[in-house]
């Protein structure tokens, strides 16, 4: 049954072949034309940041467009942060700015000055891995592996963004405490993908975790 | 080692670590960042520039100039090394279809046409939009896929018969006659297509990201009119592949042309913007099924006939596989058509041709089930078969597919099930359930590898396999410790280099099984060295506890010997293995609940069980299938790469407008493995399910929407403007 | 992308003044979609105005009971506020429906109003699009094209791309006032309704605010109650922008007002459609859809948008 909505369907334009391949170059030119003419930075377009990185102080002099991302991966070899699609549509780059997990791709360096950044290689190593990560190991969270860091950087990120009561798309009552449950974690990973699949065992390894956390009361 | 016979009891029967659940060994390097991918492997050149691709706009045509000038001019450019001028180069290989990089032609949409080398990433980006190219655009011709059926869809030459169908299905008392289509699809694998290549003194190194070393290897001497041993490939970690990497893509090309140009090492890492068109897709198709029965529901007649658009040369989707094995019925009638089409490069997706065969079958299945008035677990029981339904004298090797169906049916408790559309509400959700059969090929290739033994005791495997998540290392790891008595631990797995002993490499769910076996060759040939190293005949060794026994002493391997020890062999399968059909099975049962309102699905519950042989690894096993239910999902109910019918490309080419499953889509999921061996496939009695976990799910899937509402819907992905109108009122 | 130099503003007035003295200039927040539209050339600001730190990241309550949102605030901590979750639920329901985690942390108010659309033709710097390249054809209104996502109702024959917003959605529902400085130092208001204007003739121009000008607040007034909810269809259960969302103020006395995501070059409402309400959901849409002009391939938007209102007005 329709909607006795009035309405009427929009026309649409034909392009032929040759057109479409003319509109193509067409464009293509304007494009040109434009960056012909581009204007320069107002100013200088290099920029020294200072920030502090797992801990550790670092000082680089970008080209103002570097993202976190690739500073981390280029500049500073931690090349844990992976790049899938460096536009906020995977999560793979997910690291944790002053305690906050964000999107490293979507964020400029130059607008990290002062900043403490984490990323995965602050969180543990293959000797001495973090609960996180031991529980990934344990339930097969992974299997490329290329998602995995930002998984691992998000599920810790989502159990303090549930302790701290910040609701989301799934949470009932905005009003009460918020509850640890298989709902709720889903939800807030699904900001980052996995395409090998492996959503399940990410579930286990951070309900694993959260529960440990709550008994041992010191996370 | 030749298999030449079906593998008798040997020591897997046995086994300690093969088949135990084991954790992947490769696991603390890929949770701590620490596994090095394609485009980050800063060691391994100096001076590393960036490269990034320039690619076509128009989806048919010829370049008629390219003005690099003002890109040439940008800050820290090097050069621009433009198609053109680099004129064609030889293809490949012939499983690369359309052309990577070279000459004036465009064959697809957003094919590489240039490559800028700059000192950084961002100014090599700024430059790429500054190359200026005109052309002269042909006529793309139709995309109309549904208009191409119709030209071809009576067109029965050369169609694999069997019987007579066509009496057959007129004078069967029950059938349906149904027609389906499924979308092309894009693996949207998480880590970019990405090399870093270097030239030395005209020998090449592509550090890359590749499914499939040797072919890779072969690929870019090819290209590059080269001897395949001065390239050396090197892919130890792979961000997903699902089939696009099985083949060299363009920004090998881009970074190897580069890098010769400018005398340095250049890498190259395709954008995500550019990789749905520039790479490959699993091709879109349209299916006839018609099923004709007995009352009772034995099939008579079973006919399937697909299209598929294909680039020129290409192969389209080949939906109509499985169905020539999987059903019995006495005639039979089996055709597919390709419709040649100007769009980008259709290649091999995870379970190609059954993939989206199954999606159409498995729904058919349900129809003619229900058409019948029957349970569609009775009635797939009822028309399995052992033998191959073309050719009756051809036995499968092992085949439990009804094990899968009754053994789901009784997990999943599909007795109590939904029965009647809308009879199961859970508040505003109609709740419906629904099944299908997996089928999938269990192919082999011939694998080698090298195995060292330190004077440490430590056991070394080298082979040119690959490991794409799949969890070879671990599985390699299991199969050289049982054979010479170390512990999965004690074993370094090295993979993905060419310098290492060709291999199966990682592709049609042939990995686990040949690569095992070919470790396990190269295994036995270890233990020989060992014995001729002690001078003592091989039978009267035991291999456990890391040492050697012999009839009167215990030698630890450490210290056995005060130089390396290294043997090599390879596993190569004999014609017998032919001689039946060697596949596997399985089941899937979800339930899903669809919105009364808004007919939104989201799945509640998912099951899996497998018959694929001994299974190396319960735990990677098992996620291999769990990956394959979540794509089975997707395809089910939003995987969708439309096609803009005008200009020839599939215009929402990024991961927001390609959508692939969230956390939030997948409910839990269960997977059984029947405890089957199959003594045909390999020495292990194993064969793969990477495949198989994705095979029919999204039919099942679909059969569960139609359990739920009523509506039955035989176009892909499942979405809700497909039946939102035939809802009945909430 | 374009090389630029970068600034932090010290204050929203400077920061006004700054952009309106350096053309193409822009200001810098979350930068989540920005810089997504940087990289593909899409946006190309010679010069960034970062205006995180100029103090308006809170979120303090007005005199008529209402709240003033900082443009800084991020969606994060706008839909964590505790005052946002008691009084004014709806918002709180279409932040946390928008994006994901991350992308939530890390974009703002001002951002989340000022994103642009995210059809696929005007994301491919190769296609005709009005938007981005006025004058060089809709790609999506070509036969053929891929128009599944697209515009509803409230486009034009040079545009029919949508408000990607669900934030948007739900401030439109709730009669949101946006606070500006512009470039001479003036404060101005702008009720959310004018915020956004219809694509026309001119689809590159999406907002009303003049060069230059930076919107410092978002402005909610007292809490009208009733029963708040929001409801974003898509094809997978999150990070996936809507197909058709809904957000809903119902009163008790069956009064209320309804707004619509994902139909329109901006947040859909209509006074004479929320009148419509105690008819229930076929009246509403008879009158807040009357005139759409879909597509075949989206022409589904409409019955979905019913059929969303009706599950949350729980017709039978």
């Amino acid at each position: 049954m329709s909607p006795p909505i009035d309405f009427v369907i929009r026309r649409r334009t034909f392009l032929a072949g040759t057109a479409a391949g003319a509109l193509a170059a067409g464009l293509t030119t304007q494009a040109q034309a434009q960056s012909q003419t581009a204007k320069s930075p107002a100013g200088p377009d290099t920029t020294t940041v200072r920030l502090t990185v797992n801990g550790t102080a670092q000082e680089v002099t970008v080209d103002n467009r570097t993202t976190l991302l690739d500073v981390l991966r280029e500049d500073l070899k931690l090349t844990g942060t992976k790049k899938g699609c460096d536009h906020g549509q995977c999560g793979a780059c997910t690291c944790t700015v002053n305690g906050s997990r964000v999107n490293s791709c979507l964020s400029l360096a130059v607008m990290h000055e002062g900043d403490e950044v984490e990323t995965i290689e602050g969180i543990g190593t293959p000797q001495a891995m973090d609960p996180m990560q031991t529980a990934f190991v344990k339930f097969d969270g992974f299997q490329c592996g290329y998602c995995t860091p930002g998984q691992i950087q998000s599920a810790r990120a989502v159990i303090e963004e549930i302790r701290a009561g910040i609701p989301s798309h799934v949470t009932g009552d905005l009003n009460s405490e918020i509850q640890i449950t298989d709902e709720e974690i889903r939800e807030r990973m699904s900001g980052n993908i996995c395409r090998c699949g492996a959503y399940a065992n990410i579930l286990a390894a951070i309900t694993e975790v959260a529960e440990q956390g709550t008994a041992g009361e010191d996370i | 080692m030749q298999f030449n016979t079906p593998a008798g009891q040997n020591l897997f029967d046995d086994a300690k670590v093969v088949g135990k659940p084991t954790t992947r060994i490769d696991g603390p390097l890929k949770v701590t960042g620490t596994a090095p991918y394609a485009y980050e492997r800063h060691d391994v050149a100096e001076g590393q520039l960036v490269g990034y691709p320039v690619l076509a706009t128009i989806a048919k045509g010829r370049i008629t100039s390219m003005d690099t000038d003002t890109a040439k001019a940008m800050p820290g450019v090097l050069d621009v090394i433009t198609a053109p001028e680099v004129g064609e180069m030889p293809s490949p290989s012939d499983m690369n279809v359309a052309p990577l990089f070279g000459g004036k032609e465009i064959a697809q949409y957003h094919q590489a046409i240039a490559v800028v080398v700059a000192e950084t990433f961002e100014q090599a980006r700024a430059a790429a939009a500054k190359v200026q190219t005109e052309y002269e655009v042909d006529e793309i011709g139709s995309l109309d896929l549904q208009a191409a059926w119709e030209d071809v869809m009576d067109d029965r030459s050369d169609a694999t018969r069997v019987g007579d169908f066509e009496a057959a299905f007129e004078s069967a008392p029950v059938t349906i006659d149904k027609t389906y289509t499924t979308p092309s699809h894009s693996h949207a694998m998480m880590e970019p297509p990405a090399s870093i290549a270097q030239w030395d003194d005209g020998k090449l190194t592509v550090w890359t990201s590749n499914q499939m070393i040797e072919w890779a290897q072969a690929a870019l001497a090819k290209t590059f009119e080269l001897d395949a041993e001065d390239v050396r490939v090197d892919s130890p970690y792979i961000g997903g592949g699902f089939g696009v990497k099985l083949f060299v893509r363009s920004d090998a090309i881009l970074a190897a042309q580069a890098a010769r140009r400018v005398g340095q090492a250049v890498k190259v890492a395709m954008p995500r913007p550019m990789v749905m068109n520039n790479t490959a897709h699993r091709a879109s198709t349209i299916q006839r099924i018609r099923i004709g029965a007995t009352r009772d529901g034995q099939i008579t007649a079973i006919a399937h006939e697909a299209i598929s658009h294909a680039m020129e040369g290409g192969s389209g989707e080949n939906a109509i596989g499985q169905t020539r094995q999987f059903y019995a019925g006495d005639n039979r009638l089996i055709k597919m058509h390709l419709a040649t089409m100007a769009l980008p490069e259709e290649n091999a997706m995870r379970a190609p041709g059954e993939a989206a065969g199954l999606m159409a079958l498995e729904i058919a299945m349900d129809e003619m089930a229900e058409e019948l008035g029957m349970d569609p677990v009775a009635f797939r029981v009822m028309n399995d078969t052992q033998v191959d339904p073309e050719d009756p004298d051809k036995p499968f090797s092992e085949r439990n597919f009804v094990e899968c169906l009754e053994r789901g049916a009784d997990a999943f408790g599909w007795a109590d099930r939904n029965t009647a559309p809308g009879a199961t509400r859970d508040g505003d959700w109609l709740i419906g359930h629904g099944l299908a059969g997996a089928y999938r090929g269990g192919p082999a290739m011939a694998s080698g590898a090298r195995i060292r033994l330190t004077p440490q005791g430590q056991v070394i495997v080298e082979t040119a396999m690959t490991d794409i998540g799949t969890g070879s290392y671990t599985i390699l790891a299991q199969t050289a410790a049982e054979v010479l008595g170390v512990t999965a631990e004690d074993v370094e797995v090295r993979l993905g280099d060419s310098s290492y002993p060709d291999s199966a490499g990682s592709g049609g769910q042939w990995g686990a099984a040949s690569s095992t076996a070919g470790v396990y060759a190269a295994a036995v040939a270890m233990r020989q060295a060992i014995a001729d190293h002690l001078g003592k005949d091989v039978e009267d060794l035991s291999f456990e506890d890391a040492s050697v026994r012999t009839t009167d002493k215990q030698i630890p391997l450490a210290g056995l010997s005060d130089t390396e020890i290294v043997a090599e062999d390879s596993i190569e399968f004999g014609d017998f293995r032919s001689e039946q059909v060697v596949s596997t099975f399985g089941a899937h049962f979800v339930e899903v609940g669809v919105n009364a309102y808004t007919g939104e699905t989201r799945l509640r519950r998912m099951l899996a069980v497998c018959d694929a042989g001994r299974i190396l690894n319960p735990i990677t096993a098992r996620s291999q299938v769990i990956g394959g239910m979540v794509m089975g999902v997707g395809a089910a109910l939003m995987e969708d790469a439309a096609i803009d019918t005008a200009r020839g490309f599939f215009p929402a080419h990024d991961l927001a407008g390609y959508e692939v499953p969230v956390h939030a889509d997948i409910p839990a999921q269960e997977v059984i493995f029947l405890d089957t061996l199959d003594p045909a496939s390999t020495p292990l009695k194993a064969k793969g399910v990477g495949e198989l976990g994705l095979c029919g799910v999204a039919a099942a899937v679909a059969n569960a929407v139609y359990n739920a509402t009523g509506v039955r819907v035989r176009d892909y992905p499942v979405t809700l403007d497909r039946f939102i109108d035939r809802l009945p009122s909430a | 992308m374009r090389s630029f130099s970068y600034e932090r503003a010290v204050d929203p007035a400077q920061a006004a003044a700054r952009a309106a003295e350096i053309p193409d200039a822009k200001f810098i927040g979350g930068g989540t979609n920005l810089l997504d539209l940087m990289k593909l050339e899409i946006e190309t600001p010679i010069h960034l105005i970062d205006v995180r730190d100029i103090g308006l990241t809170e979120i303090t309550e007005t005199e008529e009971g209402g709240l003033r949102i900082g443009a800084q605030v991020t969606n994060t901590d706008l839909s964590a506020d505790s005052r946002v979750r008691r009084d004014y639920p709806v918002l709180t329901r279409a932040i946390a429906a928008g994006a994901s985690g991350q992308i939530r942390n890390k974009a703002t108010t001002a951002g989340n109003l000022l994103q642009r659309t995210r059809c696929p033709y005007f994301y491919d710097p190769a296609q005709p699009c009005n938007k981005r390249a006025p004058g060089s054809g809709c790609g999506a209104l070509t036969e053929g094209a891929f128009s599944r996502q697209l515009g509803v109702i409230g486009t034009s024959e040079t545009c029919i791309a949508t408000h990607p917003s669900d934030m948007a959605v739900a401030m439109r529902a709730l009669d949101a006032v946006v606070e500006t400085v512009t470039p001479n130092g003036m404060t101005r208001r702008i009720a959310i309704e004018d915020l956004h204007v219809l694509p026309g003739q001119t689809p590159e121009q999406e907002t009303a605010l003049m060069p230059g000008e930076l919107i410092t607040h978002v402005v909610l007034p007292a809490p009208v109650g009733g029963q708040q909810a929001y409801h974003k269809v898509r094809d997978r259960s999150s990070y996936a922008f809507a197909l058709v969302s809904v957000a809903l103020i119902q009163q008790a006395d069956g009064t209320g007002a309804v707004a619509l995501g994902g139909v329109a070059p901006k947040p859909w409402r209509r006074a004479e459609a929320d009148a419509e309400l105690p008819n229930g959901s076929r009246a509403v849409m008879a009158r807040l859809l009357e005139g759409a002009s879909p597509t075949e391939e989206n022409a589904f938007k409409l019955t979905l948008a019913e059929r969303t209102l009706a599950a949350m007005l729980k017709e039978g």
